[in-house]
């Protein structure tokens, strides 16, 4: 499974995006994950754990120990033939309301990172350092 | 204090965009990049091996191989003159794009007009990961069964081109060919679809036309 590989992905865009915004430490990220998707939650969580609190520098501590959470988005599949949707999961590719298999998944596929809650103070120490050395960092 | 930051971000969004960036160079170098994909044994690094003695000469072939942690299948395929580099995953299930890279650019690539990713055997992950390819190829083996196209159709719907492998064992399991091929058409009208064996020699004519019709 790809599980693991797409955590790594997901770490680095989030690890990114928090030191642009100057955040010390990332407390939780928040991925929306469409059901059929291909990726399974429950072992996308496991690997998440594991790979947010390995020893030393191979996680950055900006986001060690931090939460997934992981919000669920429906499968919907649209039938260009009569023009209606349905449960994806429950009946695939054929339309349960008028057989015709000329049909599309509207939605279900997606994996996105949502988005990361932060905290809003720098760590002492670097604070500290900006308060000897530079004037204070501006703040969004 | 806490705050929220908003990314709304594809994860595959970086990836995607390095697999575009190299599919562009490999073009202007005239470097044709196939992946190709398949369970574990169906006959990925035979057929390479069949396709080379074959059209090598012809079109020079690089293979990188992907896999987990062996290296005997590069072996082979240097073995029959070809070049080969081996990388491995360690233990991620699927090439992406920047390891593509870092492999092919691993090997001397002058002359090369055809380069094959033999993916790493599975499934499910590659089809969603876009390696930079030029064309996507899967190989199904009769063994594994005519109605595996409904147990993962994103690989099948996701593929140019299908080939069917060990065709001369057609007779030992009950695999239907017309049966296969119309659950493939059905959820990829567009995907060619090439019957071999790559024991035998039959129908790789067919694949190495295929070949000879897209390079650059
Ligand atoms: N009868 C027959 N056997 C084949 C054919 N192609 C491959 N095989 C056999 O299938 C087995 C696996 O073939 P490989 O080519 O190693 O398969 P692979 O997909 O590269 O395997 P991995 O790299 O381990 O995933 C070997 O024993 C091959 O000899 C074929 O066309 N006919
Ligand atoms: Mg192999
Ligand atoms: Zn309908």
């Amino acid at each position: 499974m790809h599980e693991l590989s797409v955590v790594f992905s997901v770490i680095k865009d989030c690890v990114e995006v928090a030191k642009e915004n100057n955040a010390p430490h990332i407390n939780t990220v928040t991925i929306q994950l469409g059901k059929v998707s291909g990726v399974i939650p429950s072992y996308l969580k496991d690997c998440w754990k594991w790979a947010v609190s390995r020893k030393g520098d191979k996680t950055d501590d900006i986001i060690r120990g931090a939460e997934l959470i992981v919000e669920p988005i429906e499968a919907i599949t649209f039938c260009e033939n009569c023009k209606q949707t349905y449960d994806t999961i429950k009946y695939a590719k054929v339309c349960p309301h008028c057989g015709s298999d000329n049909t599309y998944l509207y939605q279900g596929n997606e994996f996105l990172i949502k988005e990361i809650q932060v905290d809003d103070e720098m760590p002492t120490e670097f604070s500290d350092q900006i308060d000897e050395d530079t004037p204070s960092p501006v703040m969004g | 204090m806490a705050r929220v930051i908003e990314l709304h971000k594809s994860v595959t969004e970086s990836n995607d965009r390095d697999a575009e960036a190299l599919r562009n160079e490999l073009k202007e170098r005239g470097v044709l990049l196939i992946n190709l994909m398949s369970s574990p044994g169906s006959g990925k690094t035979t057929l390479l091996s069949r396709t080379i003695s074959d059209i090598n000469d012809e079109l020079p072939i690089a293979v990188l191989e992907a896999d987990i942690e062996s290296d005997v299948d590069a072996v082979k395929i240097e073995a029959l003159g070809a070049k080969s580099i081996q990388v491995h995953t360690d233990g991620m299930c699927h090439m992406d794009a920047g390891m593509t890279r870092e492999g092919l650019f691993g090997m001397d690539l002058s002359g090369t007009k055809i380069a094959f990713l033999e993916n790493v055997g599975n499934l499910i992950c590659p089809a969603e990961f876009d390696t930079g390819a030029h064309k996507n190829v899967m190989i199904l083996s009769v063994p594994e069964g005519d109605d595996k196209p409904l147990k993962y159709p994103l690989m099948f719907s996701m593929c140019d081109a299908l080939i069917i492998t060990k065709m001369d064992t057609k007779d030992f399991f009950t695999f239907d060919l017309d049966t296969c091929i119309s659950h493939v058409k059905k959820l990829n009208p567009d995907i060619f679809i090439f019957p071999v064996s790559a024991k035998t020699g039959d129908g790789m004519k067919e694949w190495e036309e295929y070949l000879k019709k897209e390079v650059f």
